[in-house]
This record gives C-alpha cells, structure tokens and sequence, in this order.
C-alpha cells in the first residue's frame, strides 16, 4: 500500500536539519503501523513526506502503485485518497461542524449537497458527535475538535489515514475518546499510519512498532518486539526514560 | 440562565457602582463642549466677516429656463400630454415641434413666432458646484475603489507566488506606487500616458478618453498597491495548517484559496481597508491638477469667485467627513455581519 525507499529530507531554513536518512519501508493494506521517537527524530515529517505536505529530496514513494513524487503525477488526486489528522486540529473556524466535513466532498469530490451531508451525518454518529454539528469548531473541546477532523479525513474515503501526534494537544481526560476513534477505525482493517506518543494505544492496536531517532527508523517489529524485547540500545535508552 | 432578583438600591448605591462611569463620560462631553466652544471664538475673534447665508447657493440654485423657438411661423396646434405640451408650428409646409411644461406655457394657438420668441419659461432647481463636486468625488473613490480591489486581490497572491516572475512584478508595482508621490503618478498617467494614448485614438479615428478616466485609473493603481500589501498580510496571518489541511484533503491551491483561507483573511483585513479607502476618498482632492472639478477644485474655483474662504473650506471639510464616515460605518457594518455569519 505505502512503499518508501531510500528515503532523505533535509532543511535549509532555519537551519540545517538532516530530518530524514534513508528511510525505507513499507505498510501493507490494512495495516496499522505506529511510529514512535523522541522529538525531533523525524517521525512527524516521515508521516507528511507521505502525502507530500513535505517534498521529500531522494528516494521514492509509492501510495498504492502510484509515484507520488514523480512530478506528473496528480498529487491533489493522491491527496484526496490518504487522510491526515493533525497535532492542532486544523478544523476551518469559519465553517460549521458540518460544512467542515461536507466542504472537500463538494468540491474534491463534486458530491451532491443533499449526499455529502448524509455522509458526514453518518460519520458524525461514528466519532460520536452528531448533535454538535451545527456548532462552530471554537465551541467543542479538544478532544471533540480532533473527532471533527477525523470525520472530515474520512468523508472522502481514503484508502490510508495518518495520524500526527493526534492527541498531543488535548487534555489528558479527552484523549481516550480520540484514542478509541481510532482503535475503531484499527480494527476496521484501516490502513493507518500512526505518530504517537501514547504507548498504551501502540501497545493495543499497532500491527508493527517502529522506533526512530536521528532521522533513522532504528528498530521495528511486532508492539511485543519492541516494547518488551527490543534489540537495539537506543530503543531500549527510550522506553526506560517514558515508562 | 438565573437571574438574581435585584435588591432595590438607593441612590448612594447607584452612586458607588455607576458613579464613576457616568463621571467619565460627563468629562468626555465637557472635552467636546471645551474645544467646540474654543473653536467658536476663535472664529468670533478672527477678523472676518462671516456670511454663511451665502453657502447654500453653491449646493443648489433656482433657474430660470427658457425655451425658445428657432424658427418663423404660426402655431397651428398644441396637444396637451401628461402634463406637457406639445407645440406644433408651421412654415412654408414645414413643421416643427417643441414640448414644454403645459403650466408654463406662454404662448396660444395662432400665434405668429419668430425665431427667439419664448415658448415657455419657468423656474428649475439645479445642482450647485460644491454638490455636483462631491458626487465627483464620490464616483471617482468608489470607481477607483472597486477596481483597487479587483487588482489589490491579484497582485497580493502574486506576491506570495513563488513564480519569480509574478513575484517580483508585484514587488515592483507595490513600492514603486507606494514609493512615489500620487502628485506625480496623476501627472504621469495623464500628461505621458494619457497624451500618447489619446494621440494613438486619434490617429485610429477613436475618441479620446477624457481627463476623468486617467485620475480614477491613477487612484485605482495606485490604491491597488496598498490593498495588495494589506491582502498579503491577511492571508499571511491566516495559520499555515489552514492550507494544509485544506491541501491534504485533495483540494487544489484555488480551491483552497477560495473556501478556507481567503474568507478566513477577509476578516482581518477588512479594518485596514477601511482605513485605505478613506485615505484614497481623500487622496483624489489631487485630481484638481489634472482639470476634474471634484470637492477641492470645485471647492478652490468658488473661493476666487466668492472670496469666502473660511466657510467655504469648512464646508468642504465636513463634507469629506460625511464620506468619509459613511464608508466607516460601512465597514463596520460588514465586519459584524461576516463575524456572525
């Protein structure tokens, strides 16, 4: 589903940053992957080379078949096939609940109004939140916001969701209704890729752990590999210091 | 909600709670009252004869208007028609027709006319200098002020392009226009481009544009430079994860201009254009130079005639402040009808 190969991203401005290191590997369909690291181990940016919010420089990356760094290729088309969930919500403040999950499906989509507002109905009765759906996004909580933003990545169907850091901005009480969000959409056979620092979630739903540092994926393997046996010195320096 | 029942207050109460805000603002009217009253002795001490019955005449004025006939001959008819009168006259089998006002007609069937005689007289209400000068104005600002947009909107997504090209086009509009005197841009627009222009037309055997038309498009371009900053800055402020989610769901760099991010910027932006549009209404006094007659040519040429300055000039002041605040009140009334909505 999700090739990378040989993947490196640098960054000139502020300063120079190797973010990304030959980066290679892949995500099956159906597959729940989750990526953890310290801060500035390059685990966000890995996560947005996907969908090309960032360019990576060398390598490859192919999004079910396609070359999404070939530069014929259609990357609002890609785009609208991998859903992303942000650390800050990125919810439009100007629209309702509702016109934020009905807007891509009108214009990406070109879906009738009458069936994008049924579908995103439907999908706020999934994360939970149908009777908000007339409310603008300044009034909801974090963690009701963050479900907003799920519903919207869904609407469009995609075939892969990516999840940044989703719950690092909300207070500790909400982020078990965020969480289980996504176990669900886990054990609906999603394809997921999934930033996170909340281990108790990678433990539960993660298919395959991978542990990054220094712009390297470092180790990776079953959540029972890497937390309870991990091989490698840095991984095991990680899990002592966060458990 | 609860409302607490409110215990009934004396007046000492009153006093202690909203005392001290009615006390503020009975200073703010004193402040009023204060400079209002200074200024009307100044005006009394000031050596001047003040005649300010004299003012309305430039707003409005009767006139008398004639109409003559322009040829010989004999009335042979005159039908009366929703208040007007048609006058049929005759000479040598050739016949002519005039319509007037059927009250103020001064001629009968069978009259013999020759050429000057009046058919009718009466007065009419017209437009004065000063009046039709702030209708100028007024055009000429809200002319200059929707094409301003029109070209601010542009070239303010020209300059956050990353197309060199478009890029740096806007760059040097926007501080050559807003580096350089409007005095001169008016000059250059109308005295080079207007001559080499006009010159072109008439050699294709097209009419010329008038003077009119150089000043609004010296306003716009130059009123467009300053609105493109003010758009930059507004979708500049707007945050970067606007466009990236708007992007990550699919949607192309229009579109997401278009849905989220540019309504989300019209917001910030709207007080700083105000306050640029109210700088342009002021800023097209300048159009003087180039022969348009709006408020302060029209205002000036008045002066010579009626040697009043002093009314004449606060006239013309106060009546830049009623546009001026319009358009203000405008604006604010945008800004709480696109917060709410």
């Amino acid at each position: 589903m999700i090739d990378v190969q040989n993947v490196s991203k640098t960054f000139y401005v502020p300063h120079i940053v190797k973010a990304l290191r030959n980066v290679t590997c892949k995500v099956d369909f159906g597959e729940a992957v989750v990526v953890i690291g310290p801060s500035g181990s390059g685990k966000s940016t890995f996560l947005r080379c996907l969908n090309r919010l960032e360019v990576a420089e060398e390598g490859h990356i192919y999004v079910d078949g396609i070359d999404i760094l070939d530069r014929k290729t259609n990357i609002n088309k890609v785009r609208a096939e991998i859903g992303i969930v942000f650390q800050s919500f990125n919810l439009f403040p100007h629209k309702t609940v509702l016109q934020n999950v009905t807007l891509a499906q009108t214009v990406v989509r070109k879906r009738s109004k009458e069936e994008a507002k049924n579908k995103a109905m439907a999908l706020l009765e999934k994360v939970g939140i149908p009777e908000k759906a007339n409310v603008y996004p300044d009034q909801l909580s974090g963690g009701q916001q963050q479900r907003v933003a799920i519903a919207r990545s869904l609407s469009m169907d995609p075939k892969v969701m990516l999840f940044d850091e989703a719950t690092s901005a909300i207070d500790p009480e909400m982020i078990r209704e965020v969480l289980n969000v996504m176990q669900t959409l886990a054990s609906e056979g999603m394809t997921m890729v999934v930033v996170t620092h909340e281990m108790g979630f990678a433990r539960e739903a993660a298919d395959r752990v991978i542990f990054m540092d220094g712009g390297r994926i470092v180790e990776e393997g079953s959540p029972e590999e890497v937390f309870d046996n991990p091989v490698e010195e840095r991984t095991q320096k990680f899990l002592s210091q966060i458990i | 909600m609860r409302y607490k029942k409110m215990a009934p207050t004396s007046i000492t109460t009153w006093l202690r709670i909203r005392g001290s805000y009615y006390f503020w603002v009975l200073v703010f009217f004193l402040f009023i009252f204060g400079i209002a009253s200074f200024l009307y002795y100044a005006t009394v001490k000031v050596d001047y004869v003040w005649r300010w019955y004299r003012i309305p005449q430039y707003f409005y004025y009767h006139d008398k208007v004639e109409i003559l006939s322009e040829i010989e001959g004999k009335i042979t008819k005159i039908i009366q028609k929703n208040g007007q009168a048609v006058v049929f006259i005759q000479e040598d089998g050739q016949v002519k027709q005039y319509t007037v006002p059927f009250k103020s007609l001064q001629v009968s069937e069978g009259d013999l006319i020759y050429p000057g005689d009046v058919l009718s007289s009466h007065e009419a209400l017209r437009p004065g200098i000063l009046l039709l000068g702030l209708w100028l104005t007024l055009k000429v600002s809200m002319i200059a002020i929707s094409i301003g947009i029109i070209m601010g909107l542009i070239t303010g997504l020209c300059r956050i392009s990353s197309n060199p090209a478009l890029k740096w086009t806007a760059i040097t509009y926007i501080e050559l226009v807003r580096g350089s005197p409007l005095l001169v841009q008016i000059f250059i627009w109308y005295f080079v481009l207007g001559t080499v222009l006009n010159a072109m037309f008439s050699r294709a055997g097209l009419p010329q544009i008038p003077p009119l038309w150089y000043g609004v498009a010296s306003l716009a371009f130059f009123v467009g430079a300053y609105v493109a900053e003010i758009v930059r800055a507004g979708i500049q402020s707007i945050h970067r994860g606007q466009m990236e989610a708007a992007r990550s769901l699919g949607m192309t760099y229009a579109n997401a201009m278009q849905h989220v991010i540019l309504p989300q910027a019209l917001r910030r932006i709207l007080p700083p254009l105000a306050g640029q549009f109210i700088s342009l209404i002021k800023d097209s006094s300048l159009l003087g130079i180039i022969a348009i007659r709006e408020l302060t040519k029209a205002t000036r040429e008045v002066v010579t005639t009626s040697l009043q300055p002093y009314e004449l000039w606060f006239v013309c002041a106060l009546l830049y402040l009623i546009l001026t605040f319009s358009l203000s009140m405008f604006v604010q009334y945008l800004e709480r009808r696109i917060v709410i909505s």
